[in-house]
């Protein structure tokens, strides 16, 4: 790359090529724009939230090859050849997600900044784990800032999520006897 | 102030040779990145100096995990997620399990390198009190060839190590030989998740028969740069822990540690903070010793 042809910049950069919520796309941006940009401004996927802009808070998670990160902190170029899932790839021929119903049922959205954040860390853990317990629910979204609903309702909402897909789990009971130790 | 994106550089050449090539053709132009916990966060913040980067992610070489009769050998760019679910790692270098659990949150874990973690060089890394407390070593490649250096070597100053400009951080080799060791680690921050360690402390000591045999201390953030505490090692090397052993190697300990008053904490605090953190760990010693 030469400074000569950064001066016409749509031909400078040389072609990215990954696939969001399962389509495949062809972007020339700047290598180091931050992925999070790339979603929100090239692709108009405007679902993933910037929060902080330092990883420390979470709203940008999306999962790419199947791991979950803070897409404020990939240089796009890093994403080149991935699978990509964002928050709008999470509900599935128009019906929502378990996670997203159970978000909506048991109050776990308020502002809705953090949401789609929650909702892709909650999602990496199930897949991870499809039936957590409260410490790992607490854990897999320690990384994700709600300054509205005081997480409880967020946990609940996870933890109902997991009861819903499987009966045999009692959430509420789990979730009394936790607060009932503190 | 913003980055902006266009200001910088970044290529991806996908294999070690081309990138060590780069590093040796324009030594000191091009900035290694990895998984980008911490660059990224200043280039977001417009306060990136780099203008020209080139990328470790998914350089299989940089992240393998190998475990041969002596050592774990890990790749400067695996990431803590890696470490996590390594089960040798998990099995025999539990301070290090133990670190990379702690450092950030899942995503950060499964893009933050260890690698990256030291040559940041941030007094407050949260792998290097365990790395120290284990003896690693550092195995540094350029297109000269390979040299290795004891980890306790490796940071010279704040923020500042022994890598020239062409050289490369390659593996961090842990020797395995702790399994009998008495052990510990903790870290003292705001809260469990994403805090950065006000103060931290390693250790591994071998006892015989009551006396220390061999102890090997590493603290984060009591000095500009993650080190050994010799002088409170020296203090208990060839010792019974006694009240008396205790106490002198607390003295040791206030005299070489340097804590600074900070966005995080106080000198005094961390001073008390170490203090207690080695008291707990000589007491647990006296009690039988902590199988953590």
């Amino acid at each position: 790359m030469s400074k000569s042809e950064r001066a016409t910049p749509s031909k400078h950069w040389s072609a990215i090529r990954f696939r969001v919520n399962g389509e495949a796309k062809v972007l020339n941006v700047p290598p180091m724009k931050r992925l999070l940009d790339v979603l929100r401004e090239d692709l108009h996927l405007t679902g993933t939230k910037e929060g902080c802009g330092e990883g420390e808070c979470g709203s940008c998670s999306v999962r790419v090859n199947g791991e979950l990160v803070n897409s404020c902190l990939v240089p796009v170029l890093q994403a080149e050849g991935t699978e990509i899932q964002t928050v709008e790839g999470l509900a599935l021929n128009g019906a929502l997600h378990p996670l997203q119903k159970a978000f909506l049922e048991h109050g776990g959205a308020q502002c809705g900044i953090c949401t789609p954040g929650m909702l892709m860390a909650s999602a990496q853990l199930l897949e991870q784990n499809p039936h957590p317990g409260l410490p790992q629910i607490r854990e897999a979204l320690a990384g994700n800032l709600c300054r509205c609903t005081g997480f409880v309702r967020i946990f609940e909402s996870v933890a109902a999520s997991v009861a819903v897909e499987s009966s045999a789990l009692t959430t509420k009971s789990t979730l009394e006897q936790t607060n009932h130790a503190r | 102030m913003r980055g902006n994106a266009a200001m910088h550089d970044l290529v991806a050449p996908g294999d070690l040779t081309a990138v060590l090539q780069l590093l040796a053709a324009e030594p000191g132009a091009w900035t290694p990145i990895a998984g980008g916990t911490e660059l990224m966060v200043a280039f977001s913040a417009g306060r990136l100096a780099a203008t020209k980067l080139v990328s470790l992610w998914g350089i299989p070489d940089l992240r393998s995990i190998e475990a041969t009769s002596q050592s774990v050998i890990i790749g400067a760019a695996a990431t803590f997620l890696d470490l996590r679910k390594n089960a040798v790692i998990s099995a025999e270098l539990p301070l290090l399990a133990m670190a990379a659990s702690w450092i950030g949150s899942v995503a950060n874990q499964g893009r933050a390198t260890l690698g990256g973690n030291l040559v940041n060089g941030s007094p407050a890394a949260d792998s290097s009190p365990a790395l120290l407390a284990y003896d690693a070593e550092i195995e540094i490649i350029s297109v000269r060839g390979r040299r290795r250096v004891p980890y306790s070597q490796f940071h010279t100053g704040y923020k500042r190590n022994v890598l020239s400009p062409d050289e490369l951080l390659y593996a961090i080799h842990i020797p395995r030989r702790f399994a009998h060791h008495d052990r510990y680690l903790r870290k003292v921050g705001t809260r469990r998740a994403m805090a950065i360690a006000k103060v931290a402390l390693g250790a591994t000591a071998l006892r015989e028969q009551g006396v220390i045999r061999e102890i090997r201390l590493g603290a984060a953030s009591l000095t500009p740069f993650p080190t050994r505490l010799w002088q409170t090692e020296a203090a208990l090397l060839g010792k019974a822990v006694t009240p008396e052993t205790m106490r002198s190697a607390k003295r040791a300990l206030l005299a070489e540690i340097k804590p600074i008053n900070d966005i995080r904490s106080t000198a005094e605090y961390r001073s008390r903070v170490a203090m207690n953190l080695l008291d707990e760990f000589l007491l647990s010693l006296r009690h039988g010793g902590l199988k953590l």
